[in-house]
């Protein structure tokens, strides 16, 4: 933060920096976006797990595979992964500033999203489909 | 880095702190605060005990709270009376700015029974019980006791180049504006750069490298909102940036500590809707 003795360059080096990354909107805006749609799935997902409170397991097996509630339970998980990843990002990006632990949890959480995502998707499909 | 960070030093390589994976949680050795020099009134009618951070670069020592007893009998009743009244009758050392003792130069900010405020607008009265503490703007280097350096708050007030920028031909008069679109700049001309809301912020104290802080955010919005810069498109696409803009979480440290009573928080929040209308 505070000018060095023995920096040579301008303040204003400093400050201007790289410039703008031309990006961040589209960050800011899906995660508003994939909130509101986490308000409502939300709502039908606590809905339909306490609807499913005392079920036995084909029951509970049957509720998942109706077309709806698979459709429904696979926009969730990915939603909600998707969500969960951008926030940590922000998370990650404001408080951690050992540069390469930064990098490799910036990464790790993206390989962890798409992983838990697409086994969400892949096990309410094989639900779904009966495979 | 020629200063001692105040409150948290996160990023100070110097020293061996303890690091977790998030950050740092101690203060360096050479900043932590030690006790100091303890000045009692004599014979005062209406005694006030202000506490006063005090760090002098050329001593080799820690910062320090030195203890001053001020009659306030015989003082102005804002707490920049009461600094002036100690460095010009009890401590001359005592360092600090000020100029127009008018809550409008912006230049004794420092931080005041825990907010950070303009000394010359805050009453000593405003501060219910016990003893005035007082400290330097909060996470900037220290320049010497209650004078923070603002260089790179400054430069980055200049990186958003704060005037009128326009591509029409220079008209033969003033350029015009309708007192509808004049309306607009209220609540946003009137800041003074004090550097209290930057210096309140924590997403400023962690990432104020790159992140510009609500004050530049508001002087950058003054004129994203002008009606006669012609602009707007370059200073929304120079603000497009992870960290320069989007560090911001509205956690409106900003609109509490600002000594205007302005809401730089509402300002970066019409830039954000700014940059989404643009794009969706």
């Amino acid at each position: 933060m505070s000018t060095n003795a023995k920096d040579l360059r301008h303040p204003l080096k400093r400050a201007r920096g790289f410039g703008s990354a031309q990006s961040g909107v589209g960050h800011w805006w899906t995660q508003r976006v994939t909130a509101a749609a986490l308000v409502l799935l939300g709502l039908w997902f606590v809905f339909t797990v306490l609807s499913l409170l005392h079920a036995d397991y084909a029951t509970a097996k049957a509720a998942v595979a109706k077309p709806w509630n698979a459709l429904l339970l696979i926009l969730f998980v990915v939603t909600m992964f998707w969500h969960a990843v951008l926030g940590l990002q922000v998370v990650i990006e404001d408080y951690v500033h050992t540069r390469w632990k930064e990098v490799v949890l910036l990464v790790a959480i993206k390989f962890l999203a798409v992983l838990g995502a697409l086994a969400g998707v892949l096990a309410v499909l094989r639900i779904a489909l009966g495979v | 880095m020629n200063g001692r960070f105040l409150t948290f030093a996160f990023k100070d390589e110097r020293t061996n702190t303890v690091e977790a994976i998030v950050a740092e949680f101690t203060l360096p050795k050479n900043s932590k605060i030690q006790p100091g020099k303890h000045f009692p009134a004599k014979d005062a009618k209406k005694p006030r005990t202000f506490r006063i951070y005090r760090w002098n670069p050329d001593d080799g020592q820690n910062p320090r709270i030195d203890t001053y007893e001020v009659d306030m009998a015989a003082c102005g009743p804002m707490v920049l009376d009461a600094l002036l009244k100690i460095k010009n009758e009890i401590d001359p050392t005592l360092t600090l700015r000020r100029s127009c003792r008018e809550g409008i130069c912006g230049s004794c900010a420092m931080n005041i029974d825990g907010t950070n405020t303009l000394a010359c607008i805050c009453a000593v009265d405003s501060v219910a019980k016990g003893d005035v503490k007082i400290y330097p703007l909060p996470h900037m280097p220290v320049v010497k006791d209650l004078v923070p350096d603002l260089t790179h708050f400054y430069a980055q007030f200049a990186s958003i180049k704060p005037w009128m920028r326009t591509q029409s031909a220079a008209p033969d008069r003033e350029r015009l504006q309708s007192p509808e679109d004049r309306k607009k700049l209220d609540g946003l001309y009137e800041c003074i750069l004090c550097a209290c809301c930057s210096t309140s912020c924590p997403s400023y104290w962690w990432n104020g490298d790159r992140y510009l802080g609500p004050a530049i955010l508001l002087q950058a919005y003054r004129w994203i909102v002008d009606s006669r810069d012609e602009d707007t498109g370059a200073r929304l696409d120079d603000l497009e940036d992870p960290f320069k803009l989007y560090r911001c979480h509205t956690i409106m440290n900003c609109a509490r500590t600002c000594p205007k009573g302005l809401n730089p928080a509402k300002a970066i929040a019409e830039i954000k809707k700014l940059m989404v209308e643009r794009r969706v």
